[in-house]
């Protein structure tokens, strides 16, 4: 019988504590945690080296165990292919790392606001929360809700804790996400929000007598106070005119969250959000 | 010697479910392996361990996650006491029976992650059972594979080497 209630005392202990815990932090949420803020502190670390592990052994895999399937071909054309092969994958790599940095230069370039370049070095490891982590922090000056945006458009924005080195970045796709918007053509006015239906994105609050087609492309308004005014957010695929006073947009997000290797971060501090008074 | 061994499978779990995702961003990832490590302590070790890593598994994927911390740690010890003491009142050693009990704790724990998430967080039940269900296959073939490399593969290592043993008394 003793055997039995230690586990389950011990059981009941963990879960009340962990109740408290989460109790604690529903009643709080404005402060930073200091067990959030060390362990992301440390854990970016850890992170930054298995992403490196990890993405040497890929490349070690694709470019030596796909050659292995060319074992029965003659020796000398084998290595020579292969050899060639190394070469363009390499070359091929460099092209389109140069690409990429050229997009982003050209961005960082035309952008009006201050930017500074970062590298992914991980995801959330809860599935279903849409964040990344870059390789740059307060070290670097990044602050918490700084906007982040790619040559595609906009990615997202930073937040707390910062660690030195490393920032988490909520997606702009995330369910928790939103962002002020507007339409380029007809200028309607609402608010982009993450879904998690497909395709991820929602624009709301748009008044269901505004000018929307499918097609037009969404940009951010800069009401918001976090994200620069006018870059890309995506282009709208389905607009629906239900009863209530709001349209229903999908809208499709413009940047390749798949592909997503280098990003910018805007440096300009968050400033308080505009309310409708202050637009007019 | 257990606990060290434990951590150390937490902890790896954990960094590669992080550099997994970073690789797969935008999309959701059909697995999580620290769900997977913490059954597996509770079938191989126990109610107790199985608490005890769902515990330190979950909080640290909630800090990392910038989330509630402790919603993770609440689903996550949940599910690895009730494995442990399920592993004790039934036979557990075969392929289906652990795959059918990896896939089962994943869908629980996923329907209490996203419950407590709606209570504490204040925002509506929404899971997606198709994304559940995959998970739970991807996480149960994971699950019977680690099980199968610990408690096979020093048997297998084992017989190579006296294979190749024999062959060179053989030779010379």
């Amino acid at each position: 019988m003793t055997a039995l209630r230690r586990p389950v005392v011990l059981f009941a202990a963990l879960m009340i504590g962990q109740v408290l815990l989460v109790s604690a932090q529903v009643q709080s949420k404005s402060g930073v945690r200091v067990l959030e803020l060390v362990t992301f502190e440390m854990f970016s670390r850890v992170e930054r080296a298995t992403s490196a592990v990890v993405h040497g052994v890929t490349d070690v895999w694709s470019n030596y165990a796909a050659l292995r399937g060319a074992r029965d071909e003659n020796q000398r054309l084998r290595q020579q292919v292969g050899g060639l092969q190394i070469q363009l994958q390499e070359q091929r790599s460099l092209a389109s790392r140069s690409e990429r940095l050229q997009a982003l230069l050209d961005l960082k370039t035309s952008a009006d606001v201050p930017t500074l370049a970062a590298d992914v070095i991980a995801g959330n490891p809860n599935p279903g929360v849409r964040t990344i982590t870059i390789d740059r922090g307060t070290a670097d000056g990044v602050m918490a809700d700084m906007g982040v945006i790619a040559p595609a458009g906009l990615v997202g924005r930073v937040i707390g804790p910062v660690a030195r080195h490393a920032a988490r970045v909520q997606l702009i796709i995330d369910r928790n996400a939103a962002a002020g918007a507007i339409t380029e053509r007809s200028r309607a006015g609402g608010m982009i929000l993450g879904s998690e239906e497909y395709p991820p994105l929602k624009m709301d609050l748009v008044p269901n007598l505004a000018d929307v087609k499918n097609g037009d492309q969404v940009v951010s308004s800069g009401v918001d106070g976090i994200y620069p005014k006018g870059f890309t957010i995506g282009a709208v695929e389905k607009v629906e005119r239900r009863g209530g006073l709001y349209l229903t947009i999908a809208v499709r997000p413009a940047v390749d969250f798949g592909s997503l290797e280098e990003v910018l971060v805007v440096m300009v501090p968050p400033r308080p959000a505009q309310h409708d008074e202050d637009i007019k | 010697m257990r606990t060290v061994v434990l951590a150390l499978g937490v902890a790896a779990a954990l960094a590669l479910q992080a550099t997994l995702s970073g690789m797969m961003i935008g999309h959701t990832l059909a697995v999580n392996l620290v769900v997977v490590a913490v059954v597996y302590a509770g079938l191989a070790f126990g109610a107790v361990t199985g608490a005890l890593a769902g515990t330190v598994g979950g909080l640290a994927q909630d800090a990392l996650a910038g989330g509630i911390v402790g919603i993770g740690g609440l689903s996550k010890t949940l599910i690895g006491f009730v494995v442990g003491v399920l592993g004790a009142q039934f036979i557990m050693s075969g392929v289906v029976a652990r795959f059918l009990m990896f896939a089962a704790a994943t869908v629980v724990h996923a329907v209490v992650f996203e419950a407590l998430s709606a209570v504490a967080d204040g925002r509506m039940f929404a899971l997606r059972w198709s994304s559940v269900g995959l998970q739970a296959a991807v996480n149960a073939t994971i699950g019977v594979m680690v099980f199968w490399i610990v408690e096979q593969g020093p048997e297998v290592l084992a017989r190579r080497r006296a294979r190749r043993a024999a062959f060179s008394k053989r030779r010379f």
